[in-house]
């Protein structure tokens, strides 16, 4: 089983609202600020990319269902400032001004630029040898379960569980979410594009030749 | 570990969620440990300096050139490094080539993965909920609410953006563009085309 977030194939959330694309990028300058705090907080270097999104995927159904995006970003960075010890409970409460030993760390505006060119790649080198040649036919995990951390982060989704698919790239060798999520260390392996006929996934498939890819980790392939 | 144990300490901070983001910058700001000016430099660089004009330039030069579209298919990430684009949440790029036979698009079912250094920020509907749900399953349905239908001899293959790889759909180069230069080209790819919910534009 997995979280709230994992909606993929998801019936009942109605139609899209496509938007024009000179729309503001941000429609409410609140969303602007939710995203720089969230990005800027990340500098501190108290979690990863994938701490950062189990966070989001960790509150409750109930709050990630009525909460906006730009919502979701800031409480989960609440609880991830609370939860690494960056803040106390009591700083939520009512803030006092004074020195923090990760003061030195706060980015600057004039390291913002090199900050996010920057970037953060997460190719790693890995003794974890490859074991799917491109072309080779898997199945996915069944269930589909983070199988280091009970009800942990995963980056296999339940509509893609235990499907048979088609290695159709290797990407390298990359960080493993289900461990570097949880400060089990970035345990890198083979990375694939893994091809599935539309008709593999779901029951009622638009057109016979149809066809979703998934990015999945070496540990969450078996050989056909 | 999952803490799902004790109330989440986002209930602390008050409801309304642009008093929420408020609260939170005060609070960080007065601990020291981030500065209202490098926020004001990372809205910026979304807001005004990063965004689809870059991802249409790349798609602009693959049409116009091809050794550089088949470096792009072959390494993405090196080929718009070259051009300057490369960042946060494009670490590891990936262009998908659409065809007569094959047209691709780009979803992130379990989050909101996205080129930024080519896209920028993504807009509202790509993070909705409807959108991430049903682009996996039914995306000609999808495709038709954004006013675009597929020859039926096309086969759509959507791109679910679960690791760190960040995919963007070169479109089909529109009939009639012969002779354009790289900037009238670029003029004609919308941020749609390259997520593959759009087409791009054709020349009047």
């Amino acid at each position: 089983m997995t979280r709230v977030h994992d909606m993929g194939g998801r019936f009942g959330d109605g139609a899209i609202r496509p938007e024009s694309e000179d729309d503001p990028v941000f429609a409410e300058d609140w969303h602007a600020r939710a995203l720089a705090v969230t990005l800027a907080s990340g500098f501190l270097g108290q979690w990863n990319i994938d701490v950062s999104r189990h966070a989001r995927e960790r509150l409750s159904p109930k709050d990630y269902t009525r909460f906006s995006y730009y919502e979701k970003w800031i409480s989960g960075l609440a609880d991830l400032l609370v939860d690494n010890g960056v803040l106390t409970l009591d700083d939520l409460r009512d803030a006092s001004e004074g020195d923090h030993p990760l003061s030195a760390r706060m980015l600057k505006a004039d390291a913002v630029a090199g900050a996010l060119a920057k970037g953060g790649p997460a190719d790693r080198p890995s003794n974890i040898a490859i074991k799917f040649e491109i072309g080779q036919d898997v199945r996915t995990a069944h269930p589909t379960a983070n199988r280091l951390v009970d009800g942990g982060h995963t980056r296999l989704p339940i509509y893609a569980a235990g499907a048979k698919g088609r290695v159709l790239r290797l990407h390298g060798t990359h960080v493993l979410p289900d461990s570097n999520a949880h400060g089990l260390g970035e345990a890198p392996e083979p990375l694939y594009a893994v091809v599935f006929p539309a008709s593999e996934l779901w029951a009622d498939p638009e057109h016979p030749n149809d066809e979703v890819v998934l990015d999945l980790w070496q540990s969450y392939l078996e050989p056909l | 570990m999952p803490h799902d144990d004790h109330d989440h300490p986002h209930a602390l901070l008050p409801p309304e969620p642009a008093l929420r983001v408020k609260a939170l910058e005060t609070i960080l700001t007065r601990k020291g440990l981030i500065d209202p000016a490098a926020l004001d430099e990372i809205i910026d660089t979304y807001q005004n300096k990063i965004g689809p004009n870059n991802g249409a330039r790349v798609v602009a030069k693959a049409w116009a050139d091809s050794a550089f579209k088949h470096a792009l298919l072959q390494d993405a990430t090196a080929a718009v490094a070259d051009l300057g684009y490369y960042g946060r949440q494009g670490e590891h790029m990936v262009v998908v080539e659409n065809t007569p036979e094959q047209h691709n698009m780009v979803v992130c079912t379990l989050c909101s993965c996205y080129p930024w250094p080519l896209l920028g920020i993504p807009p509202g509907w790509y993070k909705s909920d409807a959108y991430r749900a049903r682009a996996v399953r039914e995306p000609r349905k999808v495709l038709s609410e954004f006013g675009v239908s597929l020859p039926k001899d096309t086969s759509v293959r959507v791109w679910d953006s679960t690791a760190e790889i960040r995919y963007l759909v070169l479109p089909i180069r529109p009939d009639g563009t012969e002779g354009l230069s790289e900037d009238e080209l670029a003029a004609l790819v919308t941020r749609d085309s390259m997520i593959g919910t759009g087409l791009p534009k054709v020349r009047s």
